[in-house]
């Protein structure tokens, strides 16, 4: 089918019909998301539910499977205030900014083999660049509010965004060192083999500071000083009230997804099989299209998000800033040289 | 030694994976949630909820305008007005009104009647539209007894054996 739509749009004069197949494909991607972002907060909330020993929204529809479209709904319809003395310019373009980049990342995302919107060489290094963007958005939403706490809220995150960057990027570097490059799709080839052959074992403490690090970045417990409902009600979007609002919550939702699946396809292999090169198994689940467990493996991160907001107290921001800059720093920084010198060596059989 | 043995069990994040464990475990619990218009906890017979006078089982009413249950009343919710009545001349209530807003339902009322005119039954579940609607006069508060006599008389039942 996908041929026949490109037939014919090759009919179609030549510029427009690239730009109507690059929107399409983006569509492909984007309406996806959006509608993941609907169902991971229905998800939160049955997960967090079930752990306190409740069920969760269970009355819209069957078993609650329509929540996410009524609270869609009701945001919708919701006014949106802007406070007096804001500067309504910034106020509105605040959220905005938040939420392109967190959209824009998934350009460079490869779901399959080839099943990516642009497979461009830095891809790493574009991932790296327009997930920063995104504290802008958080900054502009604090000042423009004109508010105490979204004030309070929009410096916290600013800190914590930034401090937890460079470890992020630490742990990257440790990636590229393994894989030989910033193409999202050849570090997933550099994994072919079997699950041993992936990267979260040579890898393993970047790993797990990876997911971390994803997990401060996007301002999820425990590390939600910047929404800290306890303290400052609800941090840089105080003032923010329905669409405006909602969209800083999707930007947060898309934001965790990109993160899941990042790690998933830099230290589990993305959509490699974690059944290949086991005898009998490997050519049972030979037909399992790869897309299935990229999601399955980013899914598994999406729980952990969940399961870590139910179980852990928030951070103090002094323990958050000591462990972002006086742990995993350092942990980074010399396992980075333990990567290198493994790559020198060419231990197997992940850098032969 | 001890500090070392410290600095490890947090580097390797060791209570933190205990916490998930935890709450891993609750995960699979057995759901306790009561689903509330649809299902309904069992109530206590002794269970105090909205008031209601009471008759004889010949149709006259029971209050004999003691004003103990005024007297008793700790939030002062009732209000009663006595004088005999037309007819037999018998002393009888000709106002008899409960505040809901006050109420705290204790019981007291309940408790103080000496002929068992005022009770508590056990429906928790009304509402009020209007202002002035909260405060239960005694031709309300003789209708619920009317309605629900088989409830109230079953619930003093079953608590008759523990007073």
């Amino acid at each position: 089918m996908l041929d026949g739509i490109q037939e014919l749009l090759r009919g179609l004069p030549e510029p427009l019909g690239y730009v109507v197949w690059t929107v399409a494909k983006i569509l492909a991607i984007v309406l996806p998301i959006m509608i993941a972002v609907a169902y991971l907060t229905f998800a939160e909330r049955k997960v967090i539910g079930y752990i306190q020993v409740r069920v969760g929204p269970n009355r819209v529809g069957p078993r609650g499977w329509l929540q996410p479209i009524a609270d869609g709904v009701k945001l919708l319809f919701k006014e949106t205030i802007v406070p007096t003395n804001a500067n309504k310019f910034l106020f509105i373009i605040a959220p905005v900014l938040t939420f392109a980049p967190s959209i824009a990342a998934w350009a460079v995302v490869p779901f399959d083999d080839g099943l990516v919107l642009s497979n461009i060489d830095a891809g790493l290094l574009y991932i790296l660049a327009i997930t920063s963007v995104g504290v802008y958005g958080v900054i502009i939403a604090g000042w423009a509010s004109n508010s105490k706490y979204a004030l309070l809220g929009a410096l916290r995150s600013a800190a914590q965004i930034i401090s937890y960057e460079i470890a992020m990027g630490f742990a990257l570097v440790g990636v590229i060192l393994a894989a030989g490059s910033l193409n999202l799709t050849t570090i997933v080839e550099g994994q072919q083999g079997s699950i041993f052959h992936w990267y979260w074992l040579p890898l393993l403490p970047l790993f797990l500071i990876y997911f971390i690090s994803g997990v401060a970045e996007t301002n999820r417990a425990p590390f939600d000083v910047a929404e800290g409902e306890s303290e400052i009600v609800a941090g840089f979007h105080v003032e923010y009230s329905a669409m405006t609002f909602s969209v800083f919550f999707l930007a947060e939702y898309a934001n965790m997804i990109l993160i899941s699946i990042l790690t998933a396809i830099m230290f589990l292999g993305g959509w490699l099989s974690p059944f290949e090169g086991i005898p009998v198994l490997g050519e049972l689940f030979e037909p399992v299209p790869g897309i299935v467990w990229l999601l399955l493996k980013a899914g598994f991160f999406l729980f952990l998000y969940l399961w870590f907001r139910a179980t852990f107290p928030r951070y103090r921001y002094d323990q958050i800033m000591r462990l972002g800059w006086k742990v995993f720093i350092p942990i980074t920084i010399v396992w980075l040289l333990v990567v290198g010198a493994a790559v020198v060596a060419g231990i197997g059989p992940w850098f032969d | 030694m001890n500090k070392v043995v410290r600095y490890f069990k947090s580097l390797l994040l060791w209570e933190l994976i205990q916490g998930l464990r935890l709450t891993g475990k609750y995960l699979f619990a057995k759901k306790i949630t009561v689903q509330y218009p649809d299902e309904k906890t069992p109530l206590s017979p002794r269970f105090r909820g909205l008031h209601a006078l009471r008759r004889y089982p010949n149709g006259e009413e029971r209050c004999i305008a003691c004003k103990l249950c005024e007297a008793v009343c700790p939030a002062l919710a009732i209000t009663i007005e006595a004088g005999p009545r037309e007819g037999d001349g018998t002393r009888r209530t000709t106002r008899y009104e409960i505040d809901l807003f006050k109420c705290i339902f204790c019981g007291f009322c309940e408790e103080s009647c000496p002929v068992d005119s005022i009770v508590e039954t056990d429906i928790f579940e009304y509402h009020f539209e209007r202002r002035g609607e909260q405060i239960m006069d005694k031709q309300k508060l003789l209708a619920i007894g009317d309605k629900y006599e088989d409830r109230i008389a079953r619930n003093r039942q079953l608590d008759a054996k523990y007073r």
